[in-house]
């Protein structure tokens, strides 16, 4: 029974990310979108946090997203998947249920 | 300083795609250009992010306004400070940003930058030195 | 309103701004200046094409006198200035030749 969760806010802006991964359970998968995909940089202030909190959790982050901003896939946080919008579609079908974490 | 001319700042704090600041603050500097006062952009918190290089927003249907600012020369819009703490914070170093220059018509249209990295201290003296400030 | 290019209709704003920047080809340049009574030169297409690369390398339409002092550079005095650039263009060279080089209206004009 396990959860998508989708966070769109930066993780410098707002505590929304770091809210998100404190209510994920094991076998959710967390997928940061629009500015939320920040959270998934390495060398960040809050690269530790997210890696601490990850845990059991899967993270994944939209490509496109990460593309239009700039940011190098080989700068994501180790572990983090990249999925693009058809990735999406299957994360939301192979999940029991969708929480958007605005 | 000539008579009637302000000292203007913008300030940026908010990444590029996921709201409309980014884009409207740009186009607010590029129109309010026209009234020959004495602009400056400052960048902190996420709007560090809107400097970044190789941004391209083919695959999420949205206009990449990046490359207007390497116009804002033009426009007479030569000094962008940026905070190194909020770059720090990010991940993100001088090289992580596209290079943005001018031309300076007294020295033979020589090339100088435009992108100044300043420390935190220096972004409070900047925005306490403005007669006018713009924030988004 | 709308243009008519080899049996084609080509949407444009209430303005006559075409909607879709990727439809401009030089021939519908032409029709664009035939509909607004200019007549193309040289000189005319000089100014088409520097807006045409100026919006290709900074994603906007120059104000006018960022374009007049842009041309002035690249073209010399005699056609960079403010009285020639209306004679090109009498609704205006930013405002008529970005319509003609199938731009956006320039940010900031109205």
């Amino acid at each position: 029974m396990a959860t998508l969760h989708t966070v769109n806010k930066s993780p410098f802006a707002t505590q929304t990310l770091l809210s998100c991964l404190g209510h994920a359970k094991a076998g959710d998968t967390v997928l940061m979108i629009e500015d939320g995909v920040y959270g998934a940089a390495s060398n960040t202030g809050l690269a530790d946090a997210m890696v601490g909190m990850g845990g059991a959790v899967t993270l994944a982050v939209l490509a496109p997203d990460l593309k239009a901003r700039g940011i190098d896939e080989g700068r994501l946080l180790s572990g983090v998947k990249t999925v693009d919008y058809a990735g999406f579609v299957e994360l939301a079908a192979t999940h029991d249920r969708t929480q958007n974490w605005l | 300083m000539e008579d009637g001319v302000k000292k203007f700042l913008y300030v940026n704090r908010k990444a590029p795609y996921g709201t409309i600041y980014a884009l409207e603050s740009l186009e607010v500097v590029l129109i309010g250009a026209a009234f020959d006062q004495d602009v400056s952009l400052a960048f902190l918190d996420d709007g560090v992010f809107q400097l970044v290089k190789s941004q391209d927003t083919k695959d999420i249907g949205v206009k990449n306004f990046s490359p207007t600012f390497r116009a804002l020369g033009d426009y007479e819009v030569t000094k962008l400070f940026v905070e190194k703490e909020s770059l720090d914070e990010r991940g993100l170093t001088a090289d992580d940003l596209q290079e943005i220059m001018w031309e300076d018509e007294d020295e033979d249209y020589a090339e100088k930058p435009s992108i100044r990295i300043i420390s935190r201290t220096e972004m409070a003296d900047v925005m306490s030195d403005q007669d006018v400030i713009l924030s988004f | 309103m709308s243009y008519e290019l080899d049996g084609q209709e080509i949407a444009t704003d209430e303005e006559g701004y075409i909607t879709n920047l990727s439809e401009w080809t030089p021939e519908l340049g032409a029709v664009i200046a035939k509909a607004e009574e200019v007549e193309m030169d040289e000189e005319h297409w000089a100014v088409v094409n520097f807006l045409r690369d100026y919006y290709e390398e900074y994603q906007i339409a120059p104000a006018v006198r960022v374009l007049i002092k842009s041309i002035k550079k690249s073209m010399g005095p005699e056609v960079g200035n403010n009285k020639y650039m209306y004679e090109l263009f009498p609704y205006g060279p930013a405002k008529q030749a970005c319509k003609i080089a199938g731009l956006p209206k320039p940010t900031g004009c109205v």
